[in-house]
């Protein structure tokens, strides 16, 4: 064997830095406004002005949710690459490949362990910006392990739900992670812990069929799209336009099939207060600012400190 | 007047060329050997083909029109078979028929997915399609086949779940959640046989067995190959290649672990000889249920979440 093969190459995306954004303005999808992308950035991806939500990526969203930006990455399991050696108009591994890169992520949910207003708590947070979000058998398993997580930790469970459904590259294996991931809020259910899921822009098929429709309190950012079925077959096959609104997170709201629609703003106190709610902790007189909690080494086995800028 | 499919055009023209035969054969002449002789090859072209099938071809099977259904199989193998109606939330949905019945002597719950056979029972049963109410009627008689230690027996047969605005306002994908949820929490062994089309979530909301039976030439799938092709190659055309990519035969989900055992099918497909294929059916479901005979709740469940926990862990 040439001894080549064993070369490592030097890891490129660590050095390329996906915060730095190509265009230094950006359109609101809404309104058509231009504006500075560091306003937008540190407004937590809410368009000033308009309130359009923006997607969020996944370390954007624990820096969001976690006292002093600071978390534990839960390690997460490996899993059987291209199972089906699949390939449409491109290799499946050529697709993941490019995926890794444009993200730094491996797949598309990462899970985090840390504090949220000084309470423990584990949180998954899918990432769109990975093949779409979509629940695949890595993803199914990061899901599984952040469940297993919070009942060894007793800690609530939170999921950021932005997919637009199963990794069809994956097959039916893809299809197996609706089972896989219910048997993990399973555990978390029969442990009595909160389990919330907060449905961001989009959350849609497989993936709206089992785990994020399954919490115990359902919260959605506004204006998201959430459904099952995609708005053209609908229409194709029932020929008939579709009412306004339909499939956003208000219309859902109306409809009885999640609790809230929740500005990003206010988030982070809301699930605080709900997780607390739910595992009867004592309230908090004013939510601690973020400064005034130390950033103290929280235990978590298998798991590792998040680097961050 | 049997129905051919377009790949079957062999075993057709030798078919019509044994009616020509007998024909001839009624009125006189003497063919007999010859008739004998295109009997044994168009028995062995059937053979030939049936054992060869592509994934497309098979796709086709598993939607053939004369296939057995799932009424088919509850009419032949369910005595005192007692449709329940109703989700008690909403309505009812016929697309999933539910109700309670005898398997060989035995009290059963039975659930499944009803295509129909003319078109007003094609449109009674939505085709096949169930909506909420259908999920969540599943889910009732879940529980209550849990509450009365009844075991669970699923037919899948649906292209999918019904994409319409009632059915995504009711909240489809959270039915179909729970019904997968309920299958999983259920103390009682099931059993889900894919008799034909195992479409996506409106599939895995019951078939979330203990044991899953597939038919030889059903097809498994997350999408459907027409439904892949025009997301994944942005080109309508490309099924047949999405169908043999997406691996969705009953062969390559026994080598994922996704299903527990292939139902061999009579020569030219179940279609051929429904009788037969139901009473193959009938017997691998007594087996199966056989199998887990003296199992306790907490053990019947606990195989059931280790068994889902481990597909995709390991691969043959």
């Amino acid at each position: 064997m040439n001894w080549l093969t064993n070369v490592v190459r030097p890891k490129i995306r660590s050095i390329l830095k996906r915060d730095t954004p190509e265009n230094l303005w950006i359109k609101c999808p809404d309104t058509g406004q231009l504006v500075f992308y560091k306003d937008v950035e540190s407004n937590q991806f809410v368009i000033p002005g308009s309130n359009y939500h923006m997607r969020m990526g996944a370390t954007a969203r624990m820096k969001s949710i976690f006292d002093n930006e600071t978390w534990y990455d839960v390690a997460l399991p490996e899993v059987i690459a291209d199972p089906l050696k699949f390939r449409d108009e491109r290799k499946y591994v050529d697709r993941i490949k490019d995926a890794r890169t444009k993200t730094g992520m491996n797949d598309s949910v990462k899970v985090g362990y840390g504090r949220m207003e000084g309470s423990g708590v584990v949180v998954a947070v899918q990432d769109f910006d990975f093949m779409g979000g979509s629940l695949g058998m890595a993803a199914g398993e990061a899901l599984v392990r952040g469940l297993e997580l919070a009942v060894e930790k007793k800690s609530p469970f939170i999921v950021f739900a932005a997919s637009g459904g199963a990794r069809m590259q994956e097959g039916i294996l893809s299809l197996m992670q609706l089972p896989r991931t219910t048997v993990g809020v399973q555990m978390l259910r029969e442990a009595k812990l909160p389990y919330i899921v907060v449905l961001t822009n989009p959350t849609t098929g497989g993936v709206t069929a089992s785990y994020a429709m399954l919490g115990d309190v359902q919260i959605a950012e506004p204006g998201a799209l959430i459904g099952f079925a995609g708005a053209r077959v609908i229409e194709q096959t029932i020929r008939e336009k579709l009412p306004e609104g339909f499939q956003r997170a208000e219309y859902l709201r109306d409809h009885g099939m999640i609790d809230m629609v929740v500005h990003r703003h206010d988030l982070k106190p809301t699930l605080a207060r709900l997780c607390r709610l739910l595992t009867k902790s004592p309230a908090i007189a004013s939510p601690p600012r973020a400064e005034s909690i130390p950033a103290e080494i929280l235990v978590a086995p298998d798991a590792v400190p998040a680097a961050h800028a | 007047m049997r129905s051919y499919l377009d790949f079957e055009k062999p075993v057709a023209e030798l078919d019509s060329k044994i009616d020509e035969l007998r024909t001839l054969a009624a009125s006189g002449s003497d063919i007999g050997e010859e008739i004998v002789r295109i009997e044994d090859k168009a028995v062995a072209a059937l053979h030939e083909l049936y054992a060869n099938l592509t994934p497309w071809q098979k796709t086709q099977v598993a939607r053939h029109p004369q296939r057995p259904h799932c009424m088919n199989y509850v009419e032949a193998l369910i005595t005192e078979f007692t449709p329940l109606a109703g989700d008690r939330k909403f309505g009812e949905d016929e697309a999933l028929v539910a109700g309670f019945g005898r398997f060989r002597g035995e009290s059963v719950c039975v659930l499944g997915q009803e295509k129909g056979n003319t078109t007003e029972s094609r449109l009674k049963h939505n085709f096949g399609m169930a909506r909420p109410e259908g999920y969540r009627k599943a889910v009732r008689l879940m529980e209550m086949a849990d509450r009365f230690n009844i075991p669970v027996l699923s037919l899948v047969d649906t292209a999918g779940a019904y994409p319409g605005i009632g059915a995504e306002e009711r909240g489809q994908a959270e039915a179909i959640a729970r019904s997968t949820d309920a299958c999983l929490g259920l103390g009682v062994a099931n059993v889900a046989v894919i008799i034909g089309e195992g479409g996506s979530g409106g599939a895995i909301a019951i078939a979330t067995a203990n044991k899953v039976l597939m038919l030889e030439h059903a097809i498994y799938s997350v999408i459907s190959p027409e439904a892949a092709s025009s997301i994944l190659w942005r080109d309508s055309s490309k099924a047949q290649e999405a169908a043999t990519n997406m691996k969705i035969t009953a062969q390559d989900l026994l080598r994922f672990g996704v299903i527990d055992s292939i139902l061999k099918e009579p020569p030219g497909g179940a279609h051929r000889d429904p009788a037969a294929m139901i009473a193959i059916t009938g017997d691998a479901i007594a087996q199966a249920f056989n199998d887990m005979r003296g199992m306790d709740a907490a053990t019947i469940r606990q195989q059931r979440r280790q068994k889902f926990l481990d597909i995709g862990r390991k691969i043959g």
